[in-house]
This record gives structure tokens, sequence and C-alpha cells, in this order.
């Protein structure tokens, strides 16, 4: 009877006790009210862009844009026309945009960063307390105010329009930007494309090769060598059989004539506006100094016993550097490296405050005044910047995985 | 024993004398010679010679960029600058005689007069001029807070500290706003009922009126009870007459606006962080999901887009007819970014925290609730104080995007100063930008410091 | 109950307001102020003073509009938006008014779900160069680089100008006036373009304000005036009215100085604008002496332009086409009858 009283009572008990029901019960709730606020939000959005007399819908894409855009990379990708392009192709022309800025950024941000990290670490005084004022002067001063600083600074250092600074005869800068050749490809230059291609598979192959045998049979074999003379020379070698299918734009700089013919002539040539050398700059220096920091610590992080050990197995410098200290250092020094690429990628937006046409400026800000449909827009543009960020994590993944400790 | 002795001759009878240190060990030469000389004059190989050189040139090149640009700055900031206008001369104190004024054409400095004139603008924005011992007392209290919490010697740091995070916001937000909320009496007493009746449902629980199952989850809706009443207890503040004049937040701007936006962000997504990174580590699928979810959407557009998510978006997701003020809507965008970038600092220090600990509380019979409380979270959040500076530094620098979506703060007041035709000059915008560096960069730098300090001290104390 | 907590812990994080949007007239007088948006800092439209005080022509329609509803010229808040903010705010519920030099077209009034009450001010796109330049007119600009604002009107007449005359340009679309200011007085660009009462403006924030031009070209029509939200005409009416009484005070020769003395007039026209005949405000919803209140504290249109743009003011503008129709202008109002 006793017995059986009590069992009654774990019996209603374990319904709540029970560990997996409680769970299940949880999780249930989380969902109903994710999803119920999920459905609120949308709900409303609905009936307040109904009152409102918009709808919502991705038609706008199809239509012509009636404003310019600044002459950019992306511009020149997609051949934007005034009152031919859509607004897909404004889309395209942000994303093409942060992203030449973005690489051009990481490029320099990297050179620099590693630069200054390498110097943070030198037993020289001047290059280490140059660096440490670098690091922290950048580091801690807002973004968008070195933006502004260097934007202004830029065009204050210029040549103004109808005068340049010419670095060669072909080469040139003032306030209105950045001139050098522009490569014209010709008919059949695709196939120096594609033996580019080739090049870089052959030098990746011989590599791995020369060092699978190098492991097996312990014979050196300079497979990076001959790799890269494949990869150099093929090209050149299509390059000149096929005759030279590249043609090179000169910008044309005229110093005389009607007052706003002078200067360097619109369309010829390639043209980097001064909003993105400062954008480029500016987000350089910033992310530099944050890269110059990760780089300093992933080295400090790797104990000197490493190299005593190594010099002890008979190794020379240049090789425990190669092989010891830097695989170590890098297993630090990626996944932070890899999120501040990432930040740059993310904080190029800032450069809607300086006219540099990339995503947020020109699809999120002019497109978006033009359209009206922030909604959508501002979707598309979150749907950007996600992927970007999916992308890195995968890669990020996929590094952990591939350069793990093996642990017996 | 007289045989030995004469072998003593060899022995020496005082210490011998001691050498001086080698000549590049000690004094200048010493401290050169450790400090980069070494390196470069070692030309007793050839590739010996061609690092040198290579050293020494790298070394004059950094040396004449460091010292240019400080010779730049210095020259521009103090040297050549302008440091008062006692005869109003406004813009003209800093022209050119190219623009009508009477310094030499050559002539570039700073123009401090006008930082000078702005300096209200700078620090309250527009705020009304004799409600400002208000926002001085706020700022006042700040310091002192967080100047008691820093300091290690001072007795109660951490009710201090619960006070800066607690308290504190409930006094600012009146002192700032002027509280005097208006409510619907209505909306106000309903709030009190609910509070009321979560108590008593939890004296009823307490009690064990309600079965077993409602004591086992008697912390969850004891801590509801808590934050019911809390919220009750601030509405209440806030909708009560202290007598103080309402200064609308369109009146706020400058380091005002900077302040509030990164202390209710980091305030403000300490508690949403905490949940998010204990939903993330949860053995429950669905809510590690959704945790992971938000947490990666947060993390993964940059501020800017969510700014103007809160600034164009938020008054279409709400209720038709209900409308926020700018300001409170950056502060939501704000809270929620930051809460995800908080919650991966808070999910570094829980992931710290030894698994021997988990285990040791559960063996103690410590519900999941209880272990949080009372074992890992205080242990954690100590572990990631260095973290959350870290995050609010970042979100001090990020609160200049405000300016963006027309809020004044430091940078954006600064700005609009440019503006002002009385004080327009070619310096006046370099002038502005570096004043406003300035004071971004000993905030943030104080604040690096103390996170880095912090580092340290937790590295010796495990 | 969930909800209603909910709710009261957003109500307590204060800094809310709830209101429907039919009767805005009512929430108006709920509230005890009209939330108006501006600029963020146009000299003579609508600008705000070092202590926070906002003056300019775009301000005292705003004023106005409170002083009929309430009597009293600071009844107003203002709110600084962007032109990209700007339609939003309105139609979100955040402002109850749009003062802020905003052009009057087709797309705004029917896609946008906006009303223009009026025109406060006939403006043109004009173009701004550097006297040194030598130009005289804006078909000598091709090859030029144009500076602008983006999210307005003017990006795109711009764009059409030039390319109906064939000539070649590169536009930089800022996001803030100030930027584009500092841009090409830094001299990235040879043309400032943006609405002729703009430039007169934005000119006294360059560092040499007497160096620049303006060139006679008007390259488009740009009727700027207060905007409302569609679907409340209460609302609407009186915005409208508001600019109307002005101008018709203007017509009739009352200002803020002879307005008691005109109250005993026998002109039944000034009469019923006065309030002293008839029932008009009661019409509207507001105060039946609205007018003469408009006018006593504010004054007719032509005073708050002389104050705030005329030709003694730093913007020097001439009247133009906003002088009164009787003078050659186009400022019409309909007779309040």
């Amino acid at each position: 009877m006793n017995s059986s009283g009590v069992k009654l009572s774990d019996e209603k008990e374990s319904l709540i006790y029970n560990p997996k029901i409680r769970s299940i019960f949880f999780q249930i709730l989380a969902l109903v009210i994710v999803f119920g606020s999920l459905i609120l939000l949308r709900h409303n959005t609905l009936v307040n862009l109904e009152d409102r007399g918009k709808s919502l819908g991705f038609h706008f894409l199809g239509e012509t844009s009636g404003f310019s855009i600044l002459p950019t990379f992306g511009t020149w990708v997609v051949g934007y026309e005034v009152g031919v392009s859509t607004y897909v192709d404004v889309f395209i022309i942000g994303i093409l945009n942060t992203l030449a800025v973005g690489l051009f950024g990481i490029i320099a941000a990297t050179l620099l960063g590693f630069t200054i990290g390498i110097f943070r670490l030198s037993n020289n005084f001047i290059l280490r307390s140059f660096a440490a004022t670098f690091v922290e002067i950048f580091r801690n001063i807002p973004l968008l105010l070195w933006l502004f600083i260097v934007y202004f600074a830029v065009l204050r250092n210029l040549p103004a329009k109808r005068e340049a600074l010419f670095f060669t005869e072909n080469i040139g800068i003032n306030i209105t930007g950045l001139y050098a050749p522009a490569p014209q490809p010709l008919e059949g230059f695709l196939y120096v494309l594609i033996a580019l291609i080739v090049g870089m598979v052959g030098c990746i192959f011989f590599i791995k090769w020369s060092t699978r045998r190098f492991l097996i049979t312990g014979k050196k074999f300079p497979g990076g060598w001959l790799g890269l003379i494949l990869l150099i020379c093929l090209p050149l070698a299509i390059y000149y059989i096929l005759g030279q299918p590249l043609n090179w734009e000169d910008p044309i700089f005229k110093s005389d004539g009607p007052v706003f013919r002078r200067g360097y002539q619109a369309g010829m040539g390639m043209m980097i506006v001064p909003e993105m050398i400062a954008v480029w700059a500016a987000l350089s220096l910033y992310t530099a100094a944050f890269i110059a920091e990760i780089v300093r610590s992933g080295i400090l992080a790797i104990s000197y016993g490493q190299t005593e050990a190594s010099f002890a197995l008979g190794l020379r410098p240049g090789t425990t550097l190669r092989l010891v200290i830097i695989p170590q250092a890098m297993r630090v020094i990626v996944p932070p490296l890899t999120s501040q690429y990432l930040n740059l990628l993310k904080n190029s937006s800032l450069a809607v405050a300086i006219a540099y046409p990339e995503l947020v400026s020109v699809f999120g800000g002019t497109a978006l005044n033009q359209v009206g449909k922030e909604v959508e827009m501002i979707f598309m543009l979150m749907l950007v910047y996600l992927s970007f960020s999916i992308i890195t994590s995968i890669f990020m993944n996929w590094f952990n995985s591939k350069i793990k400790l093996v642990e017996r | 024993m007289s045989k030995i002795e004469s072998n003593v001759e060899f022995v020496r009878k005082e210490d011998a004398p001691v050498l001086p240190p080698p000549i590049n060990q000690v004094g200048l030469i010493g401290w050169l010679w450790r400090n980069g000389i070494s390196s470069m004059i070692n030309f007793s190989t050839i590739t010996g010679s061609i690092q040198s050189v290579l050293m020494i040139l790298l070394t004059v090149v950094v040396l004449y960029l460091g010292l240019n640009g400080i010779w730049t700055l210095v020259d521009f900031a103090f040297i050549q600058a302008i440091w008062s206008d006692a005869d109003e001369l406004k813009r003209l104190a800093c022209a050119t005689t190219l623009q009508g004024g009477s310094l030499p054409e050559e002539w570039f400095g700073a123009c401090w007069p006008f930082i000078a004139a702005k300096s209200k603008l700078l620090i309250y924005g527009v705020y009304d001029i004799d409600e400002i011992w208000r926002v001085n007392l706020t700022y006042l209290i700040l310091l002192v807070g967080i100047g008691w919490v820093v300091i290690e010697k001072m007795p109660y740091r951490f009710h201090v500290g619960i006070f800066l995070l607690v308290i504190y916001p409930i006094v600012a937000f009146v002192l700032l706003t002027g509280g005097n909320l208006e409510i619907a009496n209505s909306t106000l007493i309903i709030m009190i009922l609910v509070s009321l009746l979560i108590s008593v449902f939890c004296f009823l629980i307490y009690r064990g009126f309600l079965g077993e199952g409602f004591l086992a989850a008697y912390t969850v809706f004891n801590a509801i009870r808590y934050l019911s009443i809390y919220i009750t207890m601030v509405t209440i503040i806030f909708t009560s007459d202290f007598g103080l004049v309402t200064v609308e937040t369109d009146k706020w701007g400058g380091l005002l606006v900077t302040l509030v936006v990164a202390i209710t962000g980091i305030v403000a997504s300490l508690p949403l962080g905490i949940l998010l990174a204990l939903g993330r580590r949860s053995s429950m699928p669905v809510i590690r999901l959704l945790c992971v979810l938000f947490i990666e959407f947060w993390r993964g557009v940059p501020l800017i887009t969510v700014l103007f998510m809160a600034s164009f978006m938020l008054p279409l997701f709400l209720p038709e007819g209900t409308d926020f003020n700018k300001l409170l809507r950056a502060l939501i965008g704000v809270t929620l970014f930051s809460a995800a970038y908080m919650a991966e600092v808070i999910r570094g220090g829980l992931q710290a925290i030894p698994k021997g600990q988990f285990e040791a509380a559960s063996g103690l019979g410590l519900s999941y609730y209880q272990t949080s409380r009372l074992i890992i979270l205080p242990q954690a959040l100590v572990l990631v104080i260095p973290g959350i500076v870290n995050t609010f530094i970042g979100l001090f620098k990020d609160t200049t995007l405000v300016l963006i979506i027309s809020l004044f703060d430091l940078l954006g007041m600064i700005q609009s100063s440019f503006a002002d035709p009385n004080w327009s000059t070619p310096v006046q915008s370099l002038t502005g930008y570096l004043a406003v560096a300035t004071i971004f960069w000993v905030i943030l730098f104080s604040m690096s410091r103390y996170s880095m300090f912090m580092e340290k001290k937790l590295r010796y104390e495990h | 109950m969930k909800k209603s907590f909910i709710f009261g812990a957003i109500a307590a994080l204060g800094l809310i307001s709830t209101g429907a949007f039919a009767g805005t007239l009512d929430d108006i007088k709920s509230k005890g102020f009209v939330q108006c948006g501006v600029s963020q800092g146009l000299p003579g439209f609508s600008n705000q003073d070092d202590s926070g005080k906002w003056t300019g022509l775009d301000v005292e329609l705003c004023r106005a509009v409170a002083v009929a509803v309430f009597g009293d010229t600071n009844a107003v808040k203002f709110s600084p938006l962007s032109s990209k903010q700007r339609f939003t705010a309105l139609s979100s519920g955040e402002i109850d008014i749009l003062s802020r030099n905003t052009t009057w077209t087709m797309t705004r009034d029917t896609q946008l779900g906006l009303n223009f009450a009026g025109v406060n001010y006939y403006d043109g796109q004009g173009m701004m160069v550097p006297a040194g330049m030598g130009v005289s007119s804006g078909t000598e600009l091709d090859g030029a680089n144009i500076c602008t604002n983006t999210g307005t009107t003017t990006e795109l007449n711009i764009t059409d100008y030039f390319r109906f005359n064939n000539m070649g340009f590169n536009l930089v679309a800022f996001e803030k006036a100030d930027e584009v200011v500092a841009a090409y007085d830094a001299g990235r660009c040879d043309v400032y373009t943006t609405d002729r009462s703009g430039l007169a403006a934005q000119r006294l924030k360059l560092s040499n304000p007497d160096s620049h031009v303006v060139l006679p070209e008007i390259i488009s029509k740009e009727p700027l005036g207060p905007v409302v939200r569609q679907g409340d005409d209460q609302w609407f009416n009186i915005v409208k009215w508001v600019h109307n009484a002005m101008v018709n005070a203007e017509e009739m020769g009352i200002t803020s100085a002879n307005v008691d003395s005109k109250k005993g007039s026998d002109n039944p026209a000034v009469k019923r604008l006065l309030g002293t005949e008839g029932s008009f405000g009661d019409e509207l919803g507001i105060s039946n002496d609205w007018a003469y209140n408009i006018i006593k504290h504010i004054g007719n249109y032509g005073e708050s332009y002389e104050r705030n743009v005329g030709p003694n003011t730093p913007l020097k503008l001439a009247r133009g086409a906003n002088a009164l129709w009787t003078n050659g202008g186009l400022m019409y109002a309909p007779p309040i009858r």
C-alpha cells in the first residue's frame, strides 16, 4: 500500500522531474515564443506598409536607375549606364566595390600589420617604439574619425584638378583620382587567362608531388621552383604567341583647352577615385594596428624552448623558423586574423560617410532613397554581409580542422 | 699541518678584483647595444654586413617617419596654433591674409578658440543651460563610481559595482530626461497587479501548495518575481514627479550621447549576453540553435546596417501607431548588436571554467540554475572582465556611427559645428577632428590599459 | 496580460509615445506640442544655433502651425532629419509635419503616401562654381566633377541635365550637406549643385564665400513645401491654411506690427482672416483667432521671408518667384471665405 502510494507520487513527479520532458517543454516554448514574435512582426510590418501605401516585393530590382554613380571598379565591370542599367546592376556594383576595397585593404593591412607586429618584438628601440605608438594611436581612435581625417588629409595634399603629380609618364595623381593605363583585353586574351589557371594548377601539383616524393624517398626535387616557372612562363608564352592580345589604354592629361577639359580626360585610362584611396588607407591603417597585436601575441605564444629544441635537433635557423615556429604561430594567428579580415570587410560600410559607392552607400543609400523599399533593401544588404561572414566561418572551420594538433 | 699551510701560498687571500662588465653591457652603450645597435654593426660577414646596412636604413626611415609625424602634429597643435580669441574675432582670429585675417599666408595651425566656443556643444549638446548641473551630476556619479570600482583598496567595491549596473541607470535616466514619463495609469496598475500576482504565486510555490514540481522550478519563478518587481519599481520611479524639467533627447548631444549610447549598450547587453551564452551552451538543441542563429546574425552584419534597420524598419515592426524616440531606436539596435558580442565573450569565460566545477556542483545536488548562479557565473564573470572592457572599447568607438542616422554624438556634433559660418576657415575641420580624436584617445587608451592590467592580474591569480 | 506587461516594460524604458494616425490634431492636442521634421542645418530655412534654438523659414512655418493650434510659438519640437530619413519619419508618425525644403513631385504625392500642403518656397536647382574658373554658363561644364547630396531629386536632375546636353561628368554624392561643402571647398569638385536657396545658404559655410558664383541656369523646378501624411484631411487642411493665412495676410498688408489695429478693420476679408467674423478656425478644429495669433507671433509670409532669407540676411535671396502674385511672383493664396 505504502509503496504504491510512493510510486504514485513518483509518477506524478516524473512528468515534471523528467529531464527529457522538461527539456522538450522548454524547447517547444522557445520555438512558440520565437515564431510567435516573428509572425507578429510580419503582421505588423504588412499592416504598417499597407497604411503607408507600400507593398513588399522585389520588382523594383528590374527598374532602371536614374542617377549616376562615381566611376569605380564596380561600374567598370558592370558597364553602368544611367537610364539603361537597373537596380540589380546597382546592387552588383555595390558588392564589387565593397569587395574591391576589402581585398586591397586586406592585402595592405596584412603587410603593414605583420611588419608592425614584428617591429614590436624587435630589439631595436626605435622600431619598437614606433610600432607601439602606431598601434596605440590607430587602435584607440574610432575608424569613422580616421576615415574623415584621412579623406580630408588626402584631399588637402593632392594637386588640384588641372594639375597632377606624375610618377611616370602614364601614371599620375591629382584630386580627381589616381590615373594609370587601363588594360583592355583583346580577342584571345581568354587563352592567356586559361594558361594562367593551368599554370596555377600545375604549380600546386608540382609542389604536392615533390613534397610527397621527398617524404617517401628523401630525395629533394625543386618542385616549387618548377611550379613557379610554369606559373609565369606558360601564360607569358601564350601571351606572346597570340601576339600580345592586351591593349593598354593610357590616361590623357591636357593642360590647355577649355577650362573643364583641362586635366585628366574622363573615360581614358584607369582612374581610382580619392574616396577609394581614403577608404582603403583608413581601413588598412586601422586594421593593421589590430593585426600587429595578433601577430605579436602569436609569436610570443610560442615558447623559446621550441627554438632551442629544434636547434638541438640540428635544424638550421631558417628551417627552424619555417618548420617549427611559423606553423605553430600561424595556428594562433590565423583565427583572429580571419575575423579581422571579416571586420575590415564589414567596416568598409563606413565608406557611406565619404561618398565611396560601396554596397551600403550606393544601394542602401542612393538607391534606397529613390525606391523607398526599406525592408527589402536592408534585408538584401544584411544577406550579403551574412554570406561574407558564413564564407569566412566555413574557411575557419576548414583551417581549424586542417591544423588541429594531432594528439595521441 | 704546516705542509698544508705552505701550500696555502697559492690560495688567494682576497677576492679577485671585480672586472667592469663588458663595455657593451652597461651604461648608454649597453642600452644601445641591447636596443638595436648590435644588429647594425655586424660587418664580420657579407650577409651580416648587408643585414646591418638594411637595418640602419630601416631604422633611419622609421625614425624619420616617426619624427616627421610627431613634428607635424606638434607644429599644428601647439607651435602654430592660435590659443585665444580675446577680441572675439571668431573666424578672423584663425584666418590668413588670403582669407581676410591677419595671419601670414603660409600659416597652418590649430584654431583652439573654435573648440572653446563649441565646448558646451561637444560635452552636452544643446542641453538646456539651466539644467546642465544634472548632466554634470550624472557624469560625476559615473566617474566616482568607476573610480571606486577600479581602485583596489576601496571597500564595498562589489556593492558599488552592482549600484553602477542596477541603480545608476535609473538615476541617470531620471536626471537626464527629468523623469515624469507619461504612462497610462491603467498600465501602471496592471504592472503592479502582475508583480503582486507573481509574488503571491511564488509564495504559494515556496510553501509547497502547488506541488513538488513547481517547487523545483522555484528559483526561476523567484527570478521572474524580482524582475517584475524591479521593472514595476523602475516604472513608478520614472513616472513620478521629481520636480525636474523635462529635457528632450533631441537636445542631447556630443559626449553625452556617446556615453549614453555606449553605456546603455553595454549595461543592457550584459544580461542578454549572459542568457545567450548560457543558451548557446545549453544541452537543448533548439535553444542552442536559436541562440547560435541570433548571435551569428548580429555578428555577421555591420553595425551601420543594424542602425539603418533600427532607424527605418523598427517602426514597421511595431504595432500600428507605436512610435519610438530616435535615440531609443538606436539604443535598441546597439544593444542587440553588442549582446551578440557580449555572449561570445561570456561564452569564452564559461568555457574556461573547468568541468570539475560543474561536476562538483551537481555532486552537491545543486540544480542547473543554482550551479549557474552560485558556481559558474561568479567565476566566469570575473574572468571575462577584460573581454567585457574590450567589447566596451569596441562599442565606444562604434557609437560614432550614430551620426549616420542623424544623432549627434561627439563626432556628429563637431561635424555639424563645421557648418557654423562664424568659424569657417580651412583649419576648422582639422582642429575639430584633432580635438575629438584626442578625447576619444584618452578615454579609450585608459580603458585598454585597464583591460590589460586586469588580464595580467587574472593570469597571475590562476 | 503578458502583452500589456511587455508593453509596460517598453514604456518603462520611456521615450515612447503612442497614437493612432487618424486624428493627428487630437494627438497633438493631447501631447501638447507639434513634432516637426527639419533639416540637419540649412541656414535660413532650418538651422540650430549653439543654444539649441531653431530658426528659419521652414522652422517658422512649423511655429505658425503650433501657434494656430496652441497659441504658443514654443509648442513645437524639432527633429533634425537627413534627406534619407525624412519620409520614413513622417510616415511612421515620428513627426507630424515635415518642413524640410522638400520638393513636391508626383511620385512623392502618389507613391510615398504623402500630401504636400502647399509651396512655401519656389526654388530651382542651380550650380555653383569657383569664380576663378571663368565659367558663365552651365553648358560649358562638360567634363566637370560635381558634388551633391545623396537621396534627393538633385541627383536625378543633374544627371538628366548633363545627359540631355551630351556632356560628361562625374557625380560625387555625399550623405550629409556638410560633407558636400567640405569636399567642394577642398577642391574635390568643380561644381556644387543643389537648390539655389540651398546654394545661397551653404556658400556661407565655405572658407571664402565671395570667390564662388552661382550660374544663371535653373535646371529644374523645385517647389518646396510642408508635407503631411495622407489620410488625415483635417490636419492636412490646418497646415495648408496656416501657410495660406500667412500669404493672405501679406496680400492684405497685415503685419505683426499692425495686426492689432487691423482687428478693428471694416474690410470683411480681413475680418474673416482675423476671426472677428465667421467661424473658420472652428471649422479647422482650432481656435477662431488662429490666423490672428500666427500674424501676431510670427508675422505674415513676407515678414518671415525677409527675416530669414531675404536681401538683408546673409543669404541675400531676392523675392523673385516668391513675391506675391500682385508683384509678379508666384505666391498666391486662395481666399478665406
